[in-house]
């Protein structure tokens, strides 16, 4: 049992939106760079870039932070493989820095983020931008922007289609026996 | 992947996983300042060493400390064993403690794989007696492929004393594995019984080899294993079988020179040969055992149990 929460057009709207609200916050994204965790969050990075430098014509440096070495819950299924790390070009000393990931949920990944940024530099701040805020977050973290905000169950489960990894774009919200993220 | 006791469980897929994972924490450390990482807090990795070692050791330890692992060291020499405690007496003490992974160096060969059968953690084998050395095999792969850009396809030479090398049988598995063209080349006498069932070439000549080689593993001749004479002398092994400069020479341009360590200077290899900046990767190979065993831990360790 699957339904469709955005299709391909409300995602590309979504992420116009992102870009502005981005160009907003951070005074026209000035000394801003992008962090995408793979593995959606680096082609969703790129694309905030992307449309960020199209309205604005800034560009914005993208890397990719692999946060798995540093996440506290890898106990609890099989290992994960390994993604590079990306540094930006000219890093993240001093920058104001936009993570980049798919759905926030418990938080956890976020967390691990924090944590493998430090040992990139120091940031002058952080922000957090997520396609989809799915609820039940066990941490005290939140999301400077959010794409759409899905109340959900455990019981579900929120998958991301992206056209460079999946084919095509979509977010749907599917049932399952166990909740399992 | 529960344990790693040979060279030849590893499908190509999973070797090439473990390979690509070192590349990932050789980035993941690359640069920084603070060399560690949070994600095997809480594990504990017990190294059991009934032989003595230095660098395989130290480099599991260290592989161990920088993903946050608690180590604790074991050597045979002062411990319950030199009081006659068994192997197995050995491994339930262990287990008792709650190791999450043992690493074990033995001089009996198997002796990793019946600890494998005692104990609910992991067990790496880190050498036993003259069967296998997979991670020195893996750290091998490692280092043919940053060097060279890749392993399959790739000629690789292994000459010495093949008899007593535990690396030589790891490399010839795993290599083979990979696609890579081995061949073996030694003395008659310094050849296993049942050579010929090994997936590799087999040469007696080393200045024939030599000129068709991408990469020469040169082993040590390991005198503490030789009970009887294998050959008339050193200086007549060290002719025939050592590798100088002039031989050297003969390599292909590209080609690098390979020693697991500890090396016999003057005697299989000459220390302007390991010394050499361009070919040796003598001291590469020490760091890459690191990442690469940083990759092993993760893999053997870093999920659910």
């Amino acid at each position: 049992m699957s339904r469709a929460l955005l299709d391909a057009p409300d995602v590309a709207r979504v992420v116009d939106r992102i870009a502005h609200q981005i160009l907003e916050k951070t005074d026209g994204a000035t000394d801003t760079v992008v962090l995408g965790i793979p593995t959606r969050g680096v082609p969703l990075a790129r694309r905030l870039a992307a449309r960020v430098h199209a309205f604005e014509g800034v560009e914005v440096p993208v890397g990719v932070l692999d946060v798995t070495l540093h996440r506290d819950d890898l106990r609890l299924r099989g290992v994960r493989a390994l993604e590079s790390t990306v540094e930006p070009p000219g890093g993240v000393e001093g920058k104001l820095v936009v993570l980049v990931d798919d759905v926030l949920y418990s938080g956890r990944t976020v967390r691990a983020a924090l944590d493998a940024l430090r040992d990139l530099g120091r940031p002058r701040a952080v922000q957090l931008a997520v396609l989809v805020d799915r609820g039940h977050r066990e941490l005290p973290i939140r999301a400077d922007y959010v794409g759409k905000n899905v109340p959900t169950s455990q019981a579900e489960n929120v998958r991301v289609l992206l056209a460079e990894t999946d084919g095509r774009d979509a977010v749907l919200l599917e049932r399952q026996e166990v909740a399992a993220r | 992947m529960k344990h790693l006791l040979s060279a030849g469980d590893l499908s190509r897929d999973e070797a090439l996983t473990v390979l690509d994972t070192a590349v990932r924490m050789d980035e993941a450390l690359a640069g920084r300042e603070v060399k560690k990482l949070p994600t095997l807090r809480g594990r504990t990795v017990v190294n059991l060493f009934f032989e003595d070692s230095t660098r395989t050791r130290i480099s599991f330890e260290l592989a161990a400390k920088r993903l946050s692992a608690d180590v604790v060291t074991f050597s045979a020499k002062g411990s319950s064993v030199s009081k006659g405690e068994s192997l197995k007496d050995t491994a339930l003490t262990l287990e008792a403690m709650g190791a999450d992974a043992v690493v074990c160096r033995h001089a009996m060969s198997g002796a990793p794989h019946r600890l494998a059968g005692w104990v609910r953690g992991s067990v790496l084998n880190a050498g036993d007696g003259t069967h296998e050395h997979p991670t020195q095999a893996l750290l091998d792969a490692y280092t043919m492929r940053r060097r060279l850009g890749r392993v399959d396809g790739l000629r690789v030479a292994i000459v010495g004393d093949v008899l007593h090398s535990r690396v030589a049988r790891s490399n010839v598995l795993l290599l083979h594995t990979l696609g890579a063209e081995v061949t073996l080349v030694a003395p008659p006498t310094l050849l296993p019984v049942g050579v010929a069932e090994w997936p590799a070439a087999v040469s007696y000549d080393l200045d024939a080899t030599l000129p068709k080689a991408d990469v020469v593993m040169m082993l040590r001749v390991q005198r503490e294993r030789m009970g009887q004479a294998y050959f008339p002398s050193e200086r007549e092994y060290s002719r025939r079988y050592g590798l100088d400069r002039h031989r050297m020479g003969l390599l292909p341009d590209d080609a690098i020179v390979m020693h697991p360590g500890p090396m016999n200077r003057g005697m299989e290899i000459a220390a302007e040969v390991a010394d050499d900046p361009r070919r040796s990767t003598i001291v590469e190979q020490v760091s890459n055992g690191v990442s690469v065993r940083m990759a092993v831990l993760y893999l053997l360790l870093g999920g659910a149990q």
